[in-house]
């Protein structure tokens, strides 16, 4: 009887901290995915997932964390079954991408948003990951299953990439990698 | 601003346009983290709630019997 108690109490809050995660959760499926309608299908598979494995969740870590990781696996899975047919968007992007930027200081959100999709999925999550939902490196790492070097050099890509993509000065003479804007903009994965 | 996560994109020495890319990031990042939950996910998790919980007293109706 007071074992049921308990876990019902930690049950609630479980409940109520996932709530508190579910509007970051969201807004990361959508910059991964650039869709609305493909992020909350995702969120719905976090959800569902989430809450059949809450028993591997140790109370106390990063929830949203665990959640990240959850949606991102999600992703990823998606990705592989769809094959290319999601990867291949870069025409799509592309005309959205179509009045230039140009000036700095005046850069849209549209066009913004046009960018970052055209980023390969590993930097895009990469940049996410830390410079929009608050993780460290070492969080970004462990949610990205990878090492924390490998999240810094594809935070840097990312952010050259952007800026030749939004041309806004400066990525010629700073970038790491400016001269890798071809190998960049072939993604065609496998 | 230190303690920022994003400050540490913009701390590598790097000229004002690059700066420009993190906050364009937060803000695009913040517009979507500001809409509204889905109404359906608050009743998804509603559902496994009392479905679980209906669950646990059935097992706990059970045990006690």
């Amino acid at each position: 009887m007071m074992a049921a108690e308990v876990e019902t109490e930690t049950d609630k809050d479980f409940k109520r901290t996932m709530l508190g995660c579910l509007g970051s959760l969201r807004a990361f499926g959508v910059s991964l995915t650039g869709r609305h309608d493909r992020a909350d299908d995702l969120v719905q598979d976090t959800i569902m997932k989430a809450w059949a494995k809450k028993s591997s969740f140790e109370p106390g870590t990063n929830m949203k964390a665990w959640l990240f990781t959850i949606l991102r696996n999600e992703f990823y899975s998606q990705v592989r079954k769809a094959g290319r047919e999601i990867q291949d968007s870069e025409g799509f992007y592309t005309e959205q991408l179509a009045t230039n930027p140009g000036q700095y200081g005046a850069l849209d959100l549209q066009d913004f948003k046009a960018a970052l999709e055209k980023l390969p999925d590993d930097q895009r999550e990469a940049i996410i990951l830390i410079g929009a939902s608050g993780f460290s490196y070492e969080e970004a790492a462990e949610i990205c299953q990878c090492a924390i070097g490998t999240i810094k050099s594809r935070v840097n890509r990312a952010r050259t990439r952007l800026a030749e993509l939004l041309n806004v000065e400066g990525e010629a003479d700073y970038g790491p990698d400016s001269g890798s804007l071809a190998v960049t903009t072939r993604t065609f994965v496998g | 601003m230190k303690n920022d996560h994003t400050d540490s994109m913009e701390g590598h020495g790097l000229p004002g346009p690059f700066g420009e890319i993190p906050r364009k990031l937060k803000e695009y990042y913040d517009s979507l983290q500001e809409q509204a939950i889905p109404e359906r996910f608050l009743d998804l998790l509603e559902r496994l709630d009392q479905a679980e919980r209906a669950a646990m007293n059935a097992a706990t109706a059970e045990e006690t019997k």
